[in-house]
């Protein structure tokens, strides 16, 4: 059974916003906050798939962002060997990606806790160090891409075409996906195993194949985010993977509120501006981004979409419950 | 590579171990008592070497200094004890991550505006400031044998006052069964102060004794924090022996195993190659330590908590 | 901090959407100057500096260059290349800047190049040097008031064979500029170089290094070790009692960002340089005084190199009388690079990177207390970097 609640019209009215931005700012001559919405939509595309992880299953990694990375490395790699075409780059971005997870995600799921924590966190690590010694494709410095990929040769998927809408559409399939796979059977027997793993594996689930899986899917779109990342930045660098990438993954997910519907989103959003409101007041404005930050810990606990739409927030933790005892 | 150059690296790796170590002690007692993530644990490592640095600045003495350095360090320990941490103790790991990184952003900041940007110095004291001819080239400052020294002292309390005493004990019981502490009776909330203040204490003075050795700079802990928890989860977060493995661990696998592996792929592959895949393999040495160990096995190589 | 005023309200006014037609209204007869630099984490020095040099140039002629009023807006990098691409991007959109000045690092630089050059906007770089943008991907609207990113190594590899050293240990960070110092340097020394260290960036502990250093039997060290990295490695270095027995030659390790943590172990260490602040041009010695008049502090080769882009767009201004509609015009005017250098001769190559004299300078302590390099000897005259024939301008 499917609840309209009002999760859904937030999401509804976020999405009318950012599909409206790019016809209403150029007349309002602020073209310019256009890249800070794409950069705030690209975060929260990653976000939401780490979401995926850290709230429905979870698990708390540390090394999101080196799937971003290897994403935009794939397909920037394939660029630089003459593939084009977007869509045989998103296989190649999803595929190495993927199997990336796969192989950490099999070492590091023997972990739980804060020891899986730290496993994502020296795999992303060396994801990182291995970036910085590719030195054909520009080692430390990253790498200035001159050509960009096209849809069939059409121009829609770049700069100069359509990205704003390309990458809405993909945030809004990211979210509606990782929205049904944790409304779906899978999602259900995640966050029973992240409640209950000893009565979830008696009951004839195996927790080591359904975390794998996310492992897997979210290291997937994150590798989407990471190709749409190069193609609007056309560049990609090492710094995508740095640990610190990862630290601010985490801090939009729990911002945002873990397992909420549009936490990510609005984590992303919320980082995003606020970083340029305050920076843009006075220089020294980490000075009070960080007691924020340790406000919002102390006093906001089921995140942004908690503490803006304190309705809802209970609900779902109630329906998450719900869902659990269902199985 | 040479035995004389083998054993001076031994001796480096057993210095920045015994650092490693003085850091990774608070932050896993932390850990393991009240299940907390401290990430500011690392900013307190470098606000220990901006306290040494302006107190020496205002006393003129080294000695004076290291002594106002650790009190001041305490007391910001107990201040963000009682403003933030106690309010988290319940909470998940998350909300913990969240304040604590905020504290980083913070302090980070703050040190950039009272000191500058740029890299600050200091000199070890006078009556330290010599240092032995180890080869007929190098010689190795007596400061640095006195970090190895008060490394291996702490060391040696620590053990002593968690294996012997009463407190200890408590705090042995808080890492295995907290709920039991506190349905005893105990004051958990005092028992963790004492934890926390002592944990601060001794990021803070890690950074006491580093500062001479290395620069003061804004944003110093980051990369520390990131290896002291490789070091704890090596050895078994909550565990002092476990914590004292660890670091000796990862220091020597930093520095001897860095040149052993450089020199090993010299020989194997021609200097283009090595040149470029060594420094990069270098570099991740000490994750690769720790995701081998996490592998095999997954609770650290002595873990505190038993079976249960 | 008067840029950094201007630019918080230019900012605020944006971001607020206050009058913003009103705004852009009145500004626009001035000329816009928008710069991309590192002023935040361990390197803020680096890119205070160069702030600090070009508001210098700006407030001693009235914040006019060439007789056209500048607003400067300035943004901070954050040594992270996808901050730069967004702050490159705002300052071409939305301020729609006339110049873009950056930036300290060549990663950074990398990451904005595409969005400014696409734009049609001038890019002059004050610092970074890197050798991509030198050859066959050189462009019209790239500048570089700096040096080649090489060049400094080379110059340090042709000092090495001068003062006949014959085992060299290199000692960089691993990171790619300190891989260019290598190849740099290993094109023109002549001696043998007995051993390649990479450390880490942001390296702590050199006792390592220094150990391997011992027993390498080098005569010479040659290190490229920008920032606190530069101070841990000279004063750690000094502690090992290597200073005695080995010479200790690098690039930007020993400069004036660094000597203030250095101080008194730093003093008779070599290095290799396009500029120091005791050159006794005329220009120069005006430059110095009016600097450390203002900041307070000794300026090192950031805040000369931003000096002298002001200076060179101060000069194309007024050749081409501010108007920014002909950028044929611009261009030839900042290639005639009409102004008076600090550094004394000053062209531009066909790449657009400098041709300029390198000298050997050396750690002094001055009178006052303070240090800073002096040069010594002037090393090779009119140099060009290595790729500017493969560039196609």
């Amino acid at each position: 059974m499917m609840r309209v609640d009002r999760s859904f019209l937030v999401m509804a009215l976020i999405f009318a916003l950012l599909l409206a931005a790019p016809f209403v700012l150029p007349l309002v001559e602020q073209t310019y906050l256009l890249s800070l919405l794409i950069k705030a939509m690209l975060l929260a595309i990653a976000a939401i798939s780490l979401d995926l992880l850290v709230g429905h299953g979870g698990m708390v990694s540390l090394g999101h962002a080196a799937f971003v990375a290897i994403g935009a490395y794939a397909a920037a790699i394939g660029l630089e060997s003459g593939i084009e075409n977007i869509l045989a780059l998103l296989v190649l971005a999803v595929l190495v990606s993927g199997l990336f997870a796969l192989v950490t995600g099999a070492l590091a799921l023997r972990t739980s806790g804060v020891y899986f924590l730290m496993i994502t966190l020296a795999f992303g690590q060396m994801a990182y160090f291995t970036l910085t010694s590719l030195a054909p494709y520009g080692g430390d410095d990253g790498l200035t891409l001159w050509s960009m990929a096209t849809l069939f040769g059409s121009d829609v998927v770049q700069n100069g075409g359509q990205l704003y809408l390309v990458i809405l559409l993909t945030l809004l399939a990211s979210w509606w996906g990782v929205h049904r796979l944790s409304n779906a059977r899978f999602g259900r027997v995640l966050r029973a195993a992240r409640d209950n793993p000893g009565r979830t594996e008696i009951m004839g689930f195996s927790i080591f194949r359904y975390r794998l899986t996310a492992y897997v899917i979210a290291g997937m779109i994150a590798a989407v985010s990471g190709l749409l990342t190069m193609q609007h930045a056309e560049f990609v660098s090492p710094a995508m993977a740095a640990w610190q990438r990862s630290g601010d993954l985490l801090v939009i997910v729990v911002l945002g509120g873990l397992g909420t519907r549009n936490g990510a989103l609005l984590g992303a959003l919320f980082l995003v501006l606020v970083e340029e409101v305050l920076g843009s007041i006075f220089h020294e404005w980490r000075l009070l981004y960080g007691p924020l930050l340790v406000l919002m810990a102390l006093h906001a606990k089921g995140g942004l979409s908690d503490l803006l739409f304190p309705a809802h927030g209970p609900e779902t933790t109630d329906a998450t419950r719900a869902n659990g005892e269902q199985i | 590579m040479s035995l004389t150059l083998f054993l001076i690296q031994c001796l480096n790796g057993l210095q920045y171990g015994t650092l490693l170590f003085l850091i990774a002690a608070g932050l896993t007692l932390v850990f393991g008592v009240m299940g907390f993530i401290n990430l500011a644990h690392g900013v307190q490592y470098m606000v220990g070497a901006y306290l040494v640095f302006a107190f020496q600045q205002l006393t003129g003495s080294f000695v004076a200094a290291v002594i106002l350095s650790m009190a001041a360090a305490l007391l910001l320990g107990l201040l963000l004890e009682h403003f933030v941490f106690r309010h988290l103790y319940g909470r998940d790991h998350l909300a913990q991550v969240l304040a604590t990184f905020g504290i980083i952003i913070f302090l980070n900041e703050l040190a950039k505006i009272l000191f500058g940007p740029g890299t600050l110095t200091i000199e070890p004291p006078e009556f330290l400031a010599g240092s032995v001819q180890l080869t007929e080239q190098l010689r190795y400052p007596v400061y640095r044998f006195v970090t190895i020294l008060a490394g291996l002292i702490v060391a040696v309390l620590l053990y002593i006052t968690v294996t012997r005493t009463r407190v200890g004990m408590l705090i042995r019981a808080g890492a295995t069964t907290p709920d039991m502490v506190s349905a005893l009776g105990i004051n958990v909330q005092k028992l963790f102060m004492i934890v926390f203040g002592v944990g601060a204490m001794l990021a803070g003075f890690a950074g006491v004794i580093a500062a001479p050795i290395f620069a003061i700079e804004p944003g110093m802990g980051d990369n520390i924090l990131i290896i002291a928890f490789v070091v704890i989860i090596i050895g078994g977060v909550g565990s002092i022996r476990g914590a004292f493995l660890g670091a000796l661990m990862v220091g020597l696998f930093d520095t001897v195993g860095r040149t052993l592996l450089i020199e090993g792929l010299e020989v194997v592959f021609p200097p283009s190659v090595s040149n470029q895949v060594g420094p990069a393999l270098a570099s991740m040495l000490v994750y690769i330590l720790m995701a081998a160990v996490l592998v095999v096995r997954p609770q650290g190589l002595l873990p505190a908590k038993g079976a249960a | 901090m008067k840029a950094r005023s201007k630019n918080t309200i230019a900012n605020l006014a944006t971001v607020l959407a206050l009058n913003t037609a009103l705004c852009s209204a009145a500004l626009a007869e001035d000329i816009k100057i928008g710069m991309v630099v590192t002023l935040s984490g361990p390197p803020a020095a680096l890119g205070q500096q160069i702030v600090d040099g070009f508001q210098l140039a700006l407030d001693q002629n009235g914040g006019k260059l060439g007789g056209e009023t500048v607003s400067l807006i300035v943004e901070d990098d954050e040594l992270k290349p996808d901050v730069a691409l967004l702050k490159a991007k705002s300052l071409v959109e939305r301020d729609e800047v006339d110049f873009v000045v950056g930036t300290v690092f060549s990663n950074t630089l990398q990451a904005i190049f595409k969005p400014v050059i696409q734009s049609d906007t001038f890019l002059i770089s004050p610092n970074a040097g890197p050798s991509t943008f030198a050859g066959k991907n050189c462009n019209p609207n790239f500048f570089v008031t700096s040096y080649q990113n090489n060049q400094n190594a080379e110059v340090s590899g042709l000092i090495a064979n001068e003062m006949g050293f014959e085992n060299v240990v290199i000692v960089v960070p691993n990171y790619q500029a300190g891989r260019d110092n290598v190849a740099g340097y290993k094109q023109t020394f002549k001696g043998t170089v007995v051993d390649e260290v990479f450390t880490p960036l942001g390296h702590q502990d050199f006792s390592s290094e220094l150990a391997k250093i011992s027993t390498s039997d080098a005569d010479a060290l040659f290190t490229f070790m920008p920032g606190g990295m530069g101070v841990r490695l000279v004063k750690q270095f000094e502690a090992s009692g290597l200073d005695e027995s080995i010479k200790f030659t690098s690039v930007f390790t020993t400069d004036e960002t660094t000597l203030p943590g250095q101080q008194d172990a730093a003093v008779g260490f070599l290095s290799a340089g396009s500029w120091a602040p005791d050159m006794k041009t005329e220009a120069n010695l005006a430059f110095v005084s009016a600097f450390e008049e203002t900041y307070g502090y000794v300026p090192g080769s950031f805040a000369a190199q931003s000096y002298d882009t002001a200076n060179l767009i101060a000069s194309a201004l007024e050749k081409t009388g501010g108007d920014m509609g002909d950028k044929d015009a611009m261009r030839a005017a900042l290639e005639a690079a009409d102004f008076n250098s600090v550094r004394g001769s000053f062209s531009f190559s066909n790449n657009h990177y400098p041709v300029q004299d390198f000298h050997l300078l050396e750690v002094a302590k001055r009178e006052d207390g303070k240090f800073w390099t002096t040069a010594k000897k002037t090393i090779v005259t009119d140099y060009a970097d290595s790729f500017h024939s493969e560039c196609k301008m």
